[in-house]
């Protein structure tokens, strides 16, 4: 019938891969993010200054930082006037509302884009070496710590690249959804030298 | 590979930009005025210099923002770059 409409079932681009982290030998896993809003705005501005008020925190300005949120979630520098709102818990339909009604009035923009990356935690003594064999970011904790963030290439797929600790032990990596599959293979060949350590 | 340093994330290897052409074409101030031959000068003509050359680039697998390079085509080395509401640098 034309009017029943059958919630699909969600599915992950990685369901495929479920011994990824077993490959990487501990290092990377699934993180499930519940929402990521890209927001628009000029700054200094009143759209912005709109957005950072349903946030709870201000938008970073300076290129390849991100901060954290009262939630628990991260803004993430993507250009001048460009932003990826992360919320680990609220449904990203409302939190896309909640920042388009505050941005749209004053030209700023919000757009609901949790289907388009997926979200990977890469962590402990060898998340750096993964990192090295595939990204040409200077990722050394002296100048690649918590807050710093990076749009780049990680093998030949392009991620958002977070520091999430000061030395160089934790880290998100973001990567488009139909990469997703690559970059998990390429990341569990990275590690082949630490599981056979 | 050489690093391109972009106004807004820095030094990034070459991979990461794609190549916009040359920079400061004004758009005509009155297109609807120009004749053929002029809006093909517009669309299609370039300098084509040896030498100090102010382009466009635009850093694709980073933050996507254009921004404007002064590159010597003989040598490849980038003298600067730059965003695109800033002038062109004096470069030597
Ligand atoms: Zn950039």
């Amino acid at each position: 019938m034309a009017d029943t409409l059958v919630p699909l079932q969600r599915t992950h681009p990685l369901d495929a891969r479920p011994s990824l982290t077993e490959a990487t030998v501990g290092a990377v896993r699934v993180v499930d993010v519940s929402a990521q809003v890209q927001v628009r705005a000029a700054v200094p501005g009143p759209a912005a200054d709109a957005l950072a008020q349903v946030i709870g925190a201000p938008l970073p300005t300076r290129p390849g930082t991100w901060t954290p949120t009262p939630a628990g979630g991260r803004i993430v520098w993507l250009g001048p006037d460009e932003w990826l709102v992360v919320d680990p818990s609220a449904p990203s339909w409302d939190l896309e509302a909640r920042l388009r009604a505050a941005a749209a009035p004053h030209g700023g923009a919000a757009l609901d884009v949790s289907g388009q990356r997926v979200v990977l935690s890469l962590s402990g003594e060898h998340a750096r070496d993964l990192l090295a064999a595939g990204c040409a970011v200077d990722t050394h904790p002296s100048v690649f710590r918590r807050g710093a963030a990076a749009q780049t290439l990680l093998g030949q797929a392009g991620v958002i690249l977070l520091a999430l600790s000061d030395d160089g032990t934790d880290y998100e990596l973001f990567v488009r959804s139909s990469f997703a599959r690559y970059l998990a293979d390429w990341l569990a060949d990275a590690a082949t030298e630490h599981r056979t350590a | 590979m050489q690093m391109i340093k972009c106004p807004w994330c820095g030094p990034r290897e070459e991979v990461e930009y794609h190549y916009g052409g040359q920079a400061h074409v004004a758009y005509p101030a009155e297109p609807a005025a120009l004749s053929d031959e002029e809006w093909a000068h517009y669309l299609f003509f370039r300098d084509n210099t040896r030498g100090l050359f102010a382009e466009r680039w635009v850093h694709t697998a980073g933050c996507r923002r254009w921004f404007n390079a002064v590159r010597d085509t003989v040598t490849y080395r980038f003298h600067a770059t730059y965003r695109p509401d800033e002038p062109r640098p004096v470069t030597a």
